[in-house]
């Protein structure tokens, strides 16, 4: 069977999917990172092996923060940013769409589409308020699952204030109206109100954000944040079937439009070579005075990428060794 | 001894080193502070400032000192150009880099005159010799913004080298000669030296707000206006007048149809959420020129990393 790989490494999930050749998805995989993105990816990996033995990949897009070293390690045909990959995933699910509203674990983004290309985009800056990180912490403090946050949150009838600026302050907030005797249902559906107001305040300043709206990243599985953008931007959400791993699904169509484009054999080195153990090490280069963080990866003791150098000396190096593999045995 | 550039005006840059000088002395360290700062009254104040802290040097040894340091800064300045201009179009990818650094170096050590004129001129025919694509850069973008945020690589991620390297051309629109001329000298005779961009700021911000926030949103109409692809501004966490530029952008962009992108940095900034944006933004701006010229604007885009 021959599919295109799509993956999407963020900071709470790794998500994998395969696509066919006509975009449409095969099998999807939505996993937690937990801090190792190189074991999770391996992980995804080995599942998908197991469940398609006849695998072939055509081709293999890599996206979201850890793009780079994933992409590295896999040999990548295509490293993109997620911002133009939600938005190429969205476009061929919806050609209309208007605006994109992406929340995932770290990250919320806005991207505003006019007439079928990007247009503007904004993402949080310095703050994780509202992200699906907060809602984690805040489900684990009140001992309820994630799942269990959102239902109740939607059921919430009279929304209590909370200030939903700061992850800190919020959480505060949220402790005195607890202590005030405040049902936990108000309380979650002001939660959800507040992070809303956040997201359109911080990302959406003065934007014009027009229907059909697109609703997608991990937080869209929650109703409560759903239920109060609605009410915010008074129209219906659209929320995508696969709307936790669309950053991968616009990954992989990326890649197979490039392989179509420049009509080459993938790069990808193979689902078996992928299974042996990676370690990485980092180290600070010391020729200038830049002293950048070097990341050098390696798998059964050969280099197999370096990344982090601003000047290119070590990146270099590892891709003139990758590129002749018999020089580097012994 | 620390010499630090100082500021009159509502930017709050000019009081930081009045600060480092208290919490140096809290330390326990007795240091002096030479604060550069255009002198209110009289150039002679300047000199009276330098000439007690060295009081063995003359006049003229200070002439001499900054006529070096001018030249040292009209050369880097000259290199930085000619090097945005071919870092787009080069073949090997990192050699204009590799080759201002390497006259980076030279030019740190070098202390004569014709040394430094020696260096600047070699440095221009390498740059010159670099082997080049024939087509033009698809993308211009001009680089606006607090001034240290936009002189220096280190700080704002190398953005001309990334932005370069994607084959995007750069102009950058702070240069430190322009500053020292425009700021240090010319604000002691005090010509209307700032007209112009307080003319084309105008229909969008009227006041001085400090720092360099009138120069930002003058640049952006100046971008609009000879039709360049986009704008980036640079900004400093919480730095008054680039923040309020940043609430008069929104509108120059929208009338003048020149996207812009402002990145905030501090030093939380990680380098992989810049990237992210810059990228984005590139392929936005890629994707637009694309439908503008007629071509075909289904999801297919240029990789531009690889």
């Amino acid at each position: 069977m021959q599919a295109y790989l799509g993956i999407d490494v963020g900071s709470v999930s790794t998500n994998l999917v395969l696509l066919n050749q006509r975009g449409e998805l095969l099998r999807k995989l939505y996993l937690r990172s937990q801090g190792n993105p190189v074991g999770s990816v391996q992980e995804g990996l080995s599942r998908l092996g197991s469940e398609f033995p006849d695998l072939t990949i055509a081709g293999v897009g890599t996206t979201g923060s850890g793009r780079q070293l994933i992409g590295k390690m896999v040999g990548a045909d295509l490293i993109k940013n997620e911002i133009t990959a939600h938005a190429v995933a969205c476009l061929n699910l919806e050609p209309t769409v208007q605006t994109i509203i992406e929340i995932g674990g770290q990250d919320s983004k806005l991207i505003l589409i006019r007439d079928g290309v990007v247009y503007d985009f904004a993402m949080n800056t310095v703050c994780a308020a509202g992200t699906g990180s907060f809602l984690d912490q805040q489900a684990a403090r009140l001992s309820i699952g994630i799942e269990e946050l959102g239902m109740r949150a939607a059921q919430g009838r009279h929304p209590v204030r909370i200030a939903g600026r700061c992850a800190v302050f919020a959480e505060s907030d949220m402790i005195h109206k607890q202590q005030m005797g405040h049902k936990l249902e108000d309380i979650l559906a002001g939660l959800c109100r507040a992070l809303v107001r956040n997201f359109l305040g911080n990302l959406g300043k003065g934007k014009e954000l027009k229907a059909p709206v697109i609703f997608q990243g991990g937080v869209a599985a929650n109703l409560g944040i759903r239920q109060a953008f609605e009410e915010a931007l008074n129209c219906p959400l659209v929320i995508p079937e696969h709307f936790d791993v669309m950053g991968a699904v616009g990954a992989a169509l990326l890649a197979r439009d490039e392989m179509l484009a420049c009509k080459s054999s993938s790069k990808f080195k193979g689902l078996k070579l992928l299974m042996e153990p990676v370690a990485t090490q980092s180290f600070d280069c010391e020729g200038c005075s830049n002293q950048c963080e070097v990341v050098e990866m390696r798998q059964s003791g050969l280099l197999v990428a370096c990344i982090g150098d601003k000047c290119g000396k070590w990146s270099q190096r590892a891709n003139s060794r990758s590129q002749e593999p018999e020089t580097q045995v012994g | 001894m620390i010499l630090m550039a100082g500021g009159v005006g509502p930017c709050r840059f000019g009081y930081y080193g009045e600060v480092q000088r208290e919490i140096l002395r809290d330390l326990g360290y007795d240091v002096q502070f030479l604060l550069l700062e255009a002198p209110k009254t009289h150039p002679r104040q300047l000199w009276e400032r330098i000439h007690s802290i060295f009081p063995r040097n003359t006049l003229s040894d200070l002439i001499r000192a900054l006529r070096l340091a001018w030249l040292k800064v009209a050369a880097l300045d000259r290199v930085d150009r000619l090097a945005n201009r071919i870092r787009p179009l080069e073949i090997q990818p990192g050699l204009t880099t590799s080759l201002q650094q390497k006259f980076y170096r030279r030019l740190d050590e070098a202390t004569l005159e014709a040394e430094i004129r020696r260096t600047l001129r070699q440095a221009c025919l390498e740059l010159e010799s670099v082997t080049l694509r024939q087509h033009e850069p698809d993308l211009r973008i001009m680089l606006v913004g607090e001034i240290y945020m936009v002189l220096e690589p280190r700080v704002n991620f190398a953005i001309e080298q990334t932005l370069g390297e994607m084959g995007v051309a750069v102009d950058r629109t702070i240069y430190l000669s322009d500053w020292i001329r425009d700021q240090l000298v010319f604000s002691i005779i005090r010509p209307d030296w700032d007209r112009q961009w307080r003319q084309m700021a105008k229909p969008y911000l009227h006041n001085f707000v400090g720092g360099h926030g009138l120069e930002t949103v003058a640049h952006t109409v100046e971008a609009g206006v000879n039709r360049f692809d986009g704008v980036i501004q640079l900004a400093p966490f919480t730095c008054m007048p680039e923040i309020v530029a940043m609430q008069v952008l929104p509108t120059v962009s929208r009338e003048l149809s020149i996207p812009v992108l402002s990145i905030i940095i501090d030093e939380h900034s990680a380098e992989a959420g810049v990237q992210t944006r810059l990228e984005a933004f590139i392929d936005l701006l890629r994707q637009k020129k694309r439908k503008a010229s007629g071509g075909n604007s289904s999801c297919k885009l240029i990789s531009v990393l690889t």
